[in-house]
């Protein structure tokens, strides 16, 4: 059976019928005729139910997986080199971009870099590390939410994911009035922040965590309980405590095999051994424990988001060192941020100084001493490590960000092999792989 | 195509043509190409607050062979490009493209060597949308824009002279290298 | 983290890890502004400055860097290996410790890294590749971050290999978690990992020509035309040095 759309070819293996569409049947007559039960899906790089650009290779028994690969790449931006090409404080552009579900992670960690090797970590005013922190952990909730909507989508529950996307939206809501952007806010800088909150921040803030508490107690009755929801998710996607060391799993996948690791309480930044949080674990080592962990990070971020609430004091956001700190002073125009109107009238009319001063630090940058240094944050999806170089100039020498995803993803065969194939959907999206994050 | 395209170019092609212009823009069945963040932005634009169900186009489809409308949402790999138009060759016509996105407009600000500078080096764009990422709305504005688009493309005999007026203008436009005045 | 804040404490109290005067030269900075291949438009041209990276460190490192120190060194021994020979040098910098490990002796270390349990560093965070163009004879360093759960720790290893024979052991069969670690690595700076299993591109298509992000690949972007002006790709514009 020759049709134009599977064509057989001779292998060492025996024949292979390579399908590009057409009809599903002749497709099966051709593999039950070779008398090899044997059927390689490749499942992606597009295709509905993998999270972006994932291509899965399944080697499949029946409905039984028996191998399981990902081909990965199909989104590689080169982002690392880039940022070479760019100065320091120019980069938290580029690495916003990297994951982009968790845009302020990927701004902390590089920017907790480069603060080391400049050797300011104890000039960082506090009310910006608090700031940082808000962000943060309403980022956190954004990122769980999304992965719980697109998870939900992938099984077929569409009404997840319009609660998800709903309640994300109200996080998007704070982020635009904070940064003037939705998404890729490129807000932490080097030193501090991009802007102080906007009045009435506050108030929405405050706000938010009120519409959240009524919220988040939705997920738990559509879903915790939901008899289908666990039988899709339990004992789905395995992965031991063993095999999470092993495969450098970090975040939920780790705490559901019950190891309470997180950096936010291990290894502190920001001053997050000021606050008063909960890690949650899971001994179900499964899907359906990830989720639960989720959930309940969600509402420890509440948590956390309104004790940077009460600790908000009036302050700077930006060290004190003008060398360092971004000279615009910035401010919500009709497009997003802009420069500050009153800021461009001094410089340029009153103050020599101020404006070579502006010039050359936004042309040229700061210098950063040479060295090498490695930060981690506890991004939603695990260790997110930032290994910076500097070789004393204006530009990083290399970048190079160790992201939760990627390493996450490698788990991806150890869960679904032997398996059955509607479970591989499952397992990967408790994983949470975000494609920009993987390949960068 | 079918009958409509052999029409005798007169009263009866155009009726067809803005019957067929309505009902087209009417049910466009966007195929799922999600890539970066404008991806999210795209499923957002689905989702509640936004709710592309008022256009009659809330349904993603995963199989190119249902879509009419592919759009490109983030920035285009060279790994992903054969990818991305073996997609567009597998969707019958008629098919619209939205290139979502500056990275998938023109690379962006990722000008390297891992990203194809502009997604219409592979397959002809219908509408470009700026933004890092467009905004929901945006996203609509450009659906809508194309809507209009579909309601006034033409059929047959018609086709083929809108298409060689097109190739005309294009020949007498100056390349952007030649053009003079304010960069904007 | 607590444990390097108390060592940075230490350090500001009194005993300063004493580092190497001069460094270690990877690259001589010429001039001020300007197009790379061009003169200089500043004046400044015959400014000549070295870049140098910290250099070895002496003891005390400070902290709890000395008991790891010892252990490792100590652990070695019983290997019956010279800890002179492995570890070609520590590095103390802000308040993170690096131990350069003779390529060779990588494998060995790595385990013992990982299975004693004075050291117990269980997890590691991946291989990140440097490219120094003016590190001649060691251009492609590997650097590993390997973390202990149980200890609280966070030490680097950092592995050399010249441009004209990148091979370094691969750490898959003690640290599975850098299958894809090192195949990156390997896509993108050439580095060949000598054990890894399947040590092909992930990145990059399969035909790719070249490691994009060695220093001596260039960006790749085009220039963009726009209204008779037209703006270099970055890695082409002036800049500074």
């Amino acid at each position: 059976m020759s049709t134009p759309h599977a064509t057989p070819r001779a292998t060492t293996e025996g024949t292979v019928y390579t399908v590009t569409g057409g009809d599903w049947d002749e497709v099966v007559e051709s593999a039950v005729k070779s008398d090899d039960e044997r059927i390689i899906v490749n499942m992606g790089p597009q295709h509905p139910s993998t999270h972006g650009v994932l291509r899965l290779i399944l080697e499949i028994d029946g409905e039984t997986v028996t191998e399981a690969r990902c081909g990965i790449g199909y989104l590689h931006t080169g982002i690392e080199k880039n940022l070479e090409f760019r100065n320091w404080t120019q980069g938290t552009t580029f690495v916003t971009r990297m994951d982009y579900l968790t845009p302020f992670f990927n701004e902390a960690a590089y920017c907790l870099g480069v603060e080391k090797l400049l050797g300011i970590e104890d000039q960082i005013p506090d009310r910006a590390s608090i700031l940082r922190v808000l962000l943060m952990e309403l980022n956190r909730i954004s990122s769980h939410l999304v992965c719980i909507a697109t998870g939900g989508m992938e099984l077929g529950a569409t009404t997840i994911m319009i609660y998800g996307f709903r309640d994300r939206e109200l996080v998007l809501d704070l982020f635009e009035l904070i940064t003037g952007l939705r998404m890729n806010h490129a807000f932490i800088r080097p030193g501090g922040l991009a802007q102080d909150l906007p009045p009435g921040a506050i108030d929405q803030l405050r706000e938010f965590v009120k519409t959240m508490k009524k919220n988040l107690p939705e997920y738990d009755k559509l879903a915790t309980g939901n008899p289908i929801f666990k039988a899709r998710m339990q004992d789905v996607g395995y992965l031991d405590l063993t095999g999470c060391m092993a495969l450098g799993a970090t975040g939920p996948i780790l705490r559901s095999a019950g190891l309470p690791h997180d950096l936010r309480k291990t290894d502190p930044y920001c001053g997050y051994e000021n606050y008063e949080f909960d890690v949650p674990t899971a001994d179900s080592c499964d899907a359906y424990g990830r989720f639960l962990i989720r959930l309940e990070e969600m509402r420890q971020s509440l948590r956390i988001v309104e004790q940077c609430i009460d600790r908000l004091a009036p302050g700077p956001v930006m060290v004190a060192d003008k060398k360092i700190a971004w000279p615009a002073q910035l401010a919500l125009g009709p497009d997003g941020l802009g420069n500050s109107l009153d800021h461009i009238k001094k410089i340029m009319g009153t103050s020599m100084e101020a404006l070579i001063h502006h010039f050359k630090l936004v042309t040229e940058g700061f210098r950063v001493p040479a060295g090498q240094t490695y930060t981690a944050v506890e991004s939603p999806k695990g260790e997110l490590g930032v290994h910076v170089v500097s070789d004393g100039g204006t530009r990083p020498y290399r970048v190079h960000f160790r992201d939760p995803s990627f390493t996450n993803l490698q788990a991806m065969a150890a869960m679904c092999e032997g398996g059955q194939v509607a479970d591989v959907i499952v397992a990967v999206a408790s994983i949470d792989p975000v494609m920009g994050g993987v390949d960068r | 195509m079918g009958l409509e395209e052999k029409l005798p170019s007169g009263f009866v092609l155009t009726t067809v043509e803005q019957a067929a212009g309505w009902v087209r823009k009417s049910s466009v069945f966007p195929a799922t190409f999600g890539l970066a963040c404008c991806a999210i932005e795209m499923m957002t634009t689905g989702a509640g607050r936004y709710d592309l169900a008022r256009f009659g186009m809330e349904v993603f489809r995963g199989s190119p062979r249902q879509a009419d409308l592919m759009i490109v949402a983030g920035r285009v790999s060279q790994k992903m490009a054969p990818v991305l138009r073996q997609v567009y060759d597998q969707m019958p016509n008629p098919k619209w493209v939205i290139s979502m996105g500056v990275c998938a407009s023109s690379g962006g600000m990722f000008n390297n060597y891992a990203i194809v500078q502009g997604v219409d080096h592979i397959v002809p764009v219908d509408i470009y949308l700026p933004g890092c990422p467009p905004r929901p709305e945006m996203l609509m504005d450009a659906i809508l824009k194309l809507h209009q688009k579909i309601q006034s493309s033409k059929l047959g005999v018609n086709a083929e002279e809108a298409a060689r007026e097109a190739e005309d203008a294009a020949l007498k436009a100056l390349p952007l290298i030649e053009m003079k005045g304010l960069l904007r | 983290m607590s444990e390097n804040q108390n060592h940075d404490e230490q350090n500001n109290n009194g005993v300063p890890a004493p580092r190497d005067e001069t460094g270690e030269v990877i690259g001589v900075r010429k001039g001020m502004f300007g197009a790379n291949n061009g003169g200089d438009t500043s004046g400044y041209g015959g400014l000549v400055r070295t870049v140098a990276l910290p250099g070895a460190t002496s003891r005390p490192y400070g902290g709890w860097f000395d008991e790891l120190a010892d252990e490792l060194e100590g652990a070695l021994e019983e290997q019956d290996l010279l800890p002179e020979n492995v570890i070609e040098k520590t590095v103390v910098d802000r308040g993170e410790l690096t131990f350069h490990i003779a390529r060779e002796h990588l494998v060995r270390v790595a385990r013992t890294l990982r299975d004693d349990p004075a050291l117990r560093f269980e997890l590691c965070t991946g291989v990140s590749g440097v490219h120094f163009l003016g590190d001649k004879g060691r251009e492609l360093h590997a650097v590993y971050h390997l973390r202990s759960i149980t200890h609280g720790r966070l030490i680097r290893l950092e592995v050399s290999a010249p441009d004209n024979d990148p091979h370094i052991p691969s750490l898959v069969e003690v640290y599975p978690t850098n299958d894809w670690h090192e195949r990156e690595a390997y896509d993108f700076f050439g580095l060949i990992f000598d054990g890894h299993p399947a040590l092909t591109r992930i990145m990059m298509p399969d035909d790719w020509q070249g490691f994009p992000q060695r220093k001596d690949y260039p960006l790749g972007g085009i220039a963009i035309e726009y209204k008779g002006a037209q703006i270099p790709a970055p890695d082409q514009r002036r800049s500074y040095s």
